[in-house]
């Protein structure tokens, strides 16, 4: 099993859904977020294209976060979600520093927080809560390992790319361009 | 941050008579949460058992209850659900409502921050005199409604029941809207009219017999060719629409978006059309040229549907796409490539027929010219274009007959605004002030559900009646600017509080769908169907309230069409088989619901009133050198201005900025995210300064603002003193002769570099 | 133009300076862990030359400073964990791929170490010391007798607490500025430089500060070259490399780099040795001061700078 997203840059309005979906699915407090919508503009006006991307944890398959902590709160789950155990974590901010998507917070309690893929809900057989409240549906959520997967039909199927490969971190979010 | 100093700005004179602008803060201590700004995101971190979710979730016990949204007029249907502890942790969408497909649009999502602000209404308010200052002080129902009550019988017995009017949007409105006619009184005017869609319904009934509703009856998920003219789906986050524009884009349908900014759907268009603002018609009638002229009009649905096409085809003669292109700045081969893509999509082309159309006062001829658009091409009635939708009809519940006014708006148009089917909110707030030395005809208002302060331009229309006004009674949730103007501010709950009307939708399928609380009302707030009975009974008028919970009028309702409310507080939404076809069935002949029963190219209805049967391009004023015109819309995560003080929405967005084109900001030396004040063409200058958003994404003749922010109510903690607030700019309305619609896009600014109070101030 | 924005999300002001979770806390203990590196490392292998007698600051008395300094350091590390409860999670793992809990390890052992060390000197400082007990005095024996075999894993820690201090900066590759396998030998003589700085302050033998300002030379030297090869290195890398140099080389980082680093921190430090070596009569106390200074400033810069470079936005 190996957990990914896919998700559609031509289709994402950058409504940020997502973004609130999460925060009440997952009890994120107001102010702080694990996920977020970014917004690039290219060209010079009347050529101007943009890319708009839902952006969150990777759940990179070479992860340096988990690779850096010093007490294994950073780990990884079945089928690669990484996760951070709240009561393992001192609050080093290693696995802040580790990452080159700038994806985990430092939670106002004290231990560091990220998106979780939503395990809570994928382990009951629901989609995350970001990609169940999509209105463009441009969120594929699903197994890489399982051939007949939405989310394997659609990689086959388009054009993707993945945020800053050079890290070496092996990022599983693809966007769809 | 240096914004901050700019918040302490004091407000001054808003109402130099009678009655004051009051804060709401001004109130007791102890009734409104404190501190403001950056420190109050933090507000509602509800330490929940972060770990619950995690590992399993399960643990967290959430019950559901369905309600359908409130945060725009979609109203999607969904279920709020519940902790343990009477929180509301979430709202997600229903499944089984056509109108959401079980997705929430942000605002939908956020929805809780509704709930959860501290800074909503609580208690009755009552304006008083103390110390020689005007203030509130709160007030127990009771006291609020008897105070209410009394002043209307007043009022009906001093200038008749004619002489109060009802503003409303929203649930609420409707029984109010039962209240008032009760009363008696015909006078209810609502923003979704003049500021809205008026223009764009009276266009369609105009040409096809019948407007395009809400939600409108588009088949853009079947569609193979998309026109938005401005329409900005995606960041006008009208769900069904958005899901729907998703669906097409899957489908590879054609998108051609015409704008002056590259809206999101511009981006995601096949074709974008950078107007100059203001000269759509003219690029829409060279479109029917073209379709005419090249062959390319649908001619079998036409013959059959349509009449008026001869005279269409000689008053298109000469608007060619080269004379189109010297006022819109578009070239003509686009227009003509453009015109080829919607003929080859044909019927299934839908020209959108826009919802917000009040932009420069021919709107309806605008609209008129989109309808002949989609007539050309066979869309109305076509899978993919526009299709018939079919609703289910509910029975009032039974009350005696309402009393027939005197007199009501119609009887105010005095031979204007001729195609007016709803009241223009102006035309009933211009009869709420003396003029020629006759009294106002209007003397009383009761708001429901609409800022007005934000929502309707002409400000100075609006303070002078509000200093004749004799009774000014608002319900709401928040306390928005317009409470602060309020004679008595009546606290409602939220939707997620209470019961209201069930939704009775007429779309692609019929739907029934329940609204019930989730969680009691907080404080001292109330649902307004109570607010209504109360004042009812208290005017004489309990025989039009005959229950005593508004669960009972839903019962028999239901009941009515088969359902019940146990049933429907099970389910929330109920669909119903369709009876009729959606689209023209071929070879049976359709009759349009127009005089003639075809679909009018020439229109004679307008011809008789004496407005151009055709539309026609009028040239409108441009900015001078230094200004822009100011356009404005929709941010995918607020509505209006209801959201602004949403905690859950405004970590989303906190403030607008003003879009500039670089070209633009380099001539005034602007740097990025550079605060700067707005100066319009009369001189008005914003209250608040406003980011910079340096960006290609805008023509250099136009700036564009979201509409709903630059709050300057204090009581709107997160709301107050951030980013501009567009209405405050629109000083120049262009009434729309025909319905009267506030076009609202010929405001043209300038920019102010530096605090243009800080001399004054001090 | 190229305009890039966040939609929602990040641009809320918890979310950013948070993702800057470095404060002062950590460029301390980098300057303590370097500087107590520098001093054991010395006093190590001055011992284990046998030149205890010529050399009484470095092996003597810099030492005493150790434990304290690896004392504040293990605080300042603590201060600057968010969850502070759970610090005890440190030492139930062992995790050889954290540096995190490398460093956390290494101090663990070396601050023992110098203690230990520290305290078969006491009595040559305070004559009157009195262990009190029995064990005690012939545990101090012992050390005594093997301060020798003490001194080889003690100065071998030492350049691995050196190295160390550099080497949890360039662990994160996401951090463009720290991703250089340099940073391990310029933190190590950096704090080398600091340690022998130390020394030179509380040395009396004038011939003692004469040796370890020619060894302390020869550190700047060293440095001096490892940060033009650092910054060399990141002009022939990837863009992000290239930005994180130009930090340095014309953005916000360049005067307090050059002025309190390379200026005051290294060169100026550097000639006044120089005169000194070849005769002058120069207040030997500035040059260690500055050079203290400059290797503070360093690492507050490395890790200031080190958050502000990144991969995206
Ligand atoms: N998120 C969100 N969604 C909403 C609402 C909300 O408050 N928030 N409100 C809902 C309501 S009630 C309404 S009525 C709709 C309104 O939504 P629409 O009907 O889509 O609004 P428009 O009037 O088309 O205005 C916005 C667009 O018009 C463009 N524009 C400005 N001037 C011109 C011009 O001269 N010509 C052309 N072609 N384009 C121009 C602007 O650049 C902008 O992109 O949105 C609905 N959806
Ligand atoms: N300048 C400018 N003006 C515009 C527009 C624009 O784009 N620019 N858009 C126009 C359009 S398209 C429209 S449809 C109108 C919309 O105009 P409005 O409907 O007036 O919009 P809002 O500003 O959201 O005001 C809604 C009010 O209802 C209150 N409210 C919210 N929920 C409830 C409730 O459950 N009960 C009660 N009693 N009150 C509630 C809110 O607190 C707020 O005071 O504005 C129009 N005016
Ligand atoms: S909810 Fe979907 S469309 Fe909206 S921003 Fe997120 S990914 Fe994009
Ligand atoms: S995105 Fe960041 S936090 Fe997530 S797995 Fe990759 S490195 Fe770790
Ligand atoms: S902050 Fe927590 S999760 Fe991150 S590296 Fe430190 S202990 Fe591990
Ligand atoms: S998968 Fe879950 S935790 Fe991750 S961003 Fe989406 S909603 Fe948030
Ligand atoms: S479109 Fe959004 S705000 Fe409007 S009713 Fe639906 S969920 Fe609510
Ligand atoms: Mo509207």
């Amino acid at each position: 099993m190996r957990y990914a997203m896919a998700i559609d840059t031509r289709k994402c309005v950058g409504c940020s859904d997502c973004v609130v979906a999460c925060q009440t699915e997952n009890n994120v407090p107001i102010g702080f977020c694990r996920d977020w919508v970014s917004e690039t503009v290219d060209g010079t006006y009347p050529n101007v294209s943009i890319e708009l991307r839902s952006e969150r944890c990777n759940h990179c398959d070479n992860s340096p976060c988990v690779r850096c902590c010093p007490t294994g709160a950073s780990h990884f789950e079945d089928g690669g979600i990484v996760l951070v155990t709240h009561n393992k974590c001192i609050g080093c901010g290693a696995c802040i520093e580790s990452c080159p998507y700038e994806a985990r917070y430092s939670h106002p309690d004290g231990y560091v927080d990220k998106c979780t893929f939503c395990i809570h809900r994928v382990r009951k057989g629901e989609k995350p809560a970001c990609v169940s409240v999509c209105p463009t549906s441009c969120m594929y959520f699903g197994d890489l390992e399982d051939p007949n997967s939405e989310i394997v039909n659609v990689l086959k199927n388009r054009k993707f790319k993945a945020l800053a490969p050079e890290a070496g971190t092996k990022p599983q979010i693809f966007y769809l361009v | 941050m240096c914004i901050s100093k700019y918040l302490i700005a004091k407000l001054k004179c808003y109402m130099k008579t009678r009655r004051d602008f009051i804060k709401i803060s001004a109130l007791g201590a102890g009734t409104l949460a404190l501190g403001a700004g950056i420190s109050r995101y933090t507000f509602g971190s509800t330490v929940l058992d972060d770990l619950l979710a995690m590992t399993g979730g399960g643990k967290e016990k959430l019950h559901r209850y369905p309600t359908y949204c409130e945060v725009c007029f979609w109203k999607c249907a969904g279920w709020a659900h519940v902790t343990e502890d009477g929180n509301i942790k979430k709202i997600t969408g229903n499944y089984d409502d056509p109108q959401c497909n079980g997705k929430l649009c942000p605002r939908g999502t956020g929805g809780v921050g509704m709930y959860n602000d501290p800074d909503r209404l609580k208690t009755p308010l009552l304006r008083v005199i103390k110390d020689g200052k005007q203030t509130y002080r709160e007030a127990s129902w009771d006291e609020a409604l008897d105070f209410v009550a009394t002043k209307m019988s007043d009022m009906k017995a001093k200038y008749g029941p004619e002489s109060m009017a009802l503003f409303m949007h929203g649930s609420p409105a409707n029984y109010l809207t039962h209240l008032m006619k009760a009363y008696g009184t015909g006078n209810m005017a609502a923003p979704s009219f003049a500021q809205c869609r008026g223009a764009r319904d009276v266009g369609f009934e105009a040409t096809f017999g019948e407007s395009v509703s809400s939600p409108e009856v588009t088949d853009i998920r079947d569609t193979r060719c998309l026109v938005l003219i401005g329409s900005h789906i995606g960041e006008n986050m009208h769900n069904g629409q958005v899901q729907e524009m998703s669906q097409a884009i899957d489908n590879g349908a054609v998108i051609i978006t015409v704008d002056p900014r590259l809206s999101t759907a511009a981006s995601k268009s096949k074709y974008w059309l950078p107007i100059k603002p203001s000269t759509d018609i003219a690029l829409l009638l060279a479109w029917i040229h073209v379709l005419i002229y090249d062959d390319l009009y649908n001619k079998e649905y036409v013959a059959a549907n349509a009449e008026g096409l001869e005279e269409l085809k000689a008053h298109v003669v000469s608007f060619t796409p080269e004379w189109a292109y010297g006022i819109t700045t578009l070239k003509p081969d686009l227009i003509r490539s453009t015109a080829r893509e919607m003929a080859n999509a044909a019927p299934s082309t839908i020209i959108h027929p826009g919802r917000h159309t009040a932009w420069y006062g021919d709107d309806v001829q605008r609209t008129r010219a989109i309808a002949i658009l989609n007539a050309l091409l066979g869309s109305w009635g076509n899978r993919g274009g526009i299709f018939f939708k079919e609703g289910i009809k509910i029975p009032e519940f039974p009350h005696p007959e309402y009393p027939k006014p005197a007199w009501t708006w119609k009887d105010l148009l005095n031979g204007n605004y001729p195609l007016a089917n709803e009241a223009p909110t102006n035309l009933v707030i211009e009869a709420s002030s003396p003029a020629g030395g006759q009294e106002a005809k209007i003397k009383g208002w009761v708001v429901a559900g609409t800022n007005l302060v934000s929502t309707v331009p002409l400000k100075e229309q609006f303070k002078k009646a509000l200093q004749s006004l004799d009774l000014l009674i608002v319900v709401d949730t928040m306390p928005m600017e317009i409470t602060g103007y309020a004679d008595v501010v009546l606290p409602e709950c939220t939707y997620l509080e209470r019961y209201d009307d069930i939704r009775t939708t007429a779309h692609r399928e019929p739907t029934l769908g329940l609204r019930m609380p989730a969680v009691d009302p907080k404080n001292q707030t109330k649902p307004a169907w109570w607010i209504a009975k109360q004042l009812g009974e208290r005017l004489g008028l309990a025989a039009f309230f005959n229950y005593k919970e508004y669960t009972e009028v839903l019962d028999w309702q239901l009941k009515q069409v088969g359902s019940s409310l146990a049933e429907m507080q099970r389910i929330g939404v109920k669909k119903i088989a369709r009876k009729t076809s959606p689209y023209i069935e071929p070879g049976t002949p359709h009759i349009f619901k127009t005089a003639s029963g075809k679909i009018q190219l020439f229109s004679h209805e307008l011809a008789a009133a004496g407005f151009d049967p055709m539309p026609l391009f009028t040239k409108h004023p441009e900015p001078e050198e230094g200004f822009y015109r100011l356009i404005y819309g929709r941010a995918p995560m607020h509505t209006f201005s209801r959201t602004a003080n949403n905690p859950n929405l405004v970590a989303l967005m906190p403030e607008n900025s003003v879009w500039v084109n670089p070209q633009v900001a380099g001539i005034w030396g602007f740097k990025k995210d550079q605060y700067v004040w707005l100066k319009n063409q009369d001189g008005e200058i914003s209250k608040f300064p406003v980011k910079v958003r340096l960006t290609e994404r805008i023509r250099w003749d136009s700036v564009y603002i979201v509409h709903g922010f630059g709050h300057h109510h204090k009581p709107l903690h997160l709301a107050y003193g951030r980013g501009a607030n567009d209405t405050e700019m629109i000083t120049n309305v262009m009434i729309d002769p025909i319905m009267g619609g506030t076009g609202m896009r010929g405001n043209f600014i300038t920019f102010i570099k530096d605090d243009p109070r800080k001399e004054t101030e001090s | 133009m190229k305009e890039e924005l966040f939609v929602s999300g990040r641009n809320i002001p918890n979310i950013d300076p948070y993702l800057h979770i470095w404060h002062w806390q950590i460029p301390i203990y980098l300057f303590l862990g370097g500087l107590a590196a520098g001093i054991l490392f010395l006093a190590g292998v001055y011992t284990i030359l046998g030149k205890e007698k010529e050399m009484p600051a470095t092996v003597k008395w810099a030492p005493f400073l150790v434990p304290f300094a690896l004392i504040i350091g293990l605080f300042m590390l603590f201060l600057d964990l968010k969850h502070k409860m759970y610090f005890w999670q440190l030492y139930t793992t062992i995790r050889l791929e954290s540096p995190m809990g490398w460093g956390a390890w290494v101090l663990m052992i070396m601050t023992p170490i110098s203690i230990i060390w520290s305290a078969s000197y006491i009595r040559e400082v305070f004559p009157n010391w009195d262990w009190k007990f029995k064990f005690l005095y012939t545990f101090e024996a012992w050390v005594i007798r093997n301060r020798w075999y003490i001194a080889w894993p003690m100065a071998i820690y030492a350049v691995i607490l050196g190295i160390y201090t550099g080497i949890l900066l360039s662990a994160f590759n996401a951090r463009p500025l720290w991703n250089t396998t340099i940073l391990g030998p310029l933190f190590l003589v950096s704090g080398m430089s600091t340690g022998a700085a130390c020394i030179i302050l509380m040395s009396k033998s004038h011939e003692e500060r004469r040796i370890i300002s020619r060894l302390d030379l020869l550190f700047i030297v060293v440095e001096l070259f490892f940060i033009t090869h650092m910054i060399m290195g990141f002009l022939a890398g990837s863009e992000v490399q290239i930005n994180a140099a130009n930090l340095f080389l014309g953005g916000q980082f360049t005067v307090p780099f050059f002025v309190f680093v390379i200026l005051l921190g290294l060169i100026f430090p550097a000639i006044l040795e120089v005169l000194e070596l070849i005769g002058y009569k120069m207040p030997i106390i500035i040059p260690a001061v500055f050079i203290l200074f400059g290797g503070l400033i360093f690492r507050f810069i490395m890790v200031e700078a080190g958050q502000i470079t990144r991969y995206l936005y």
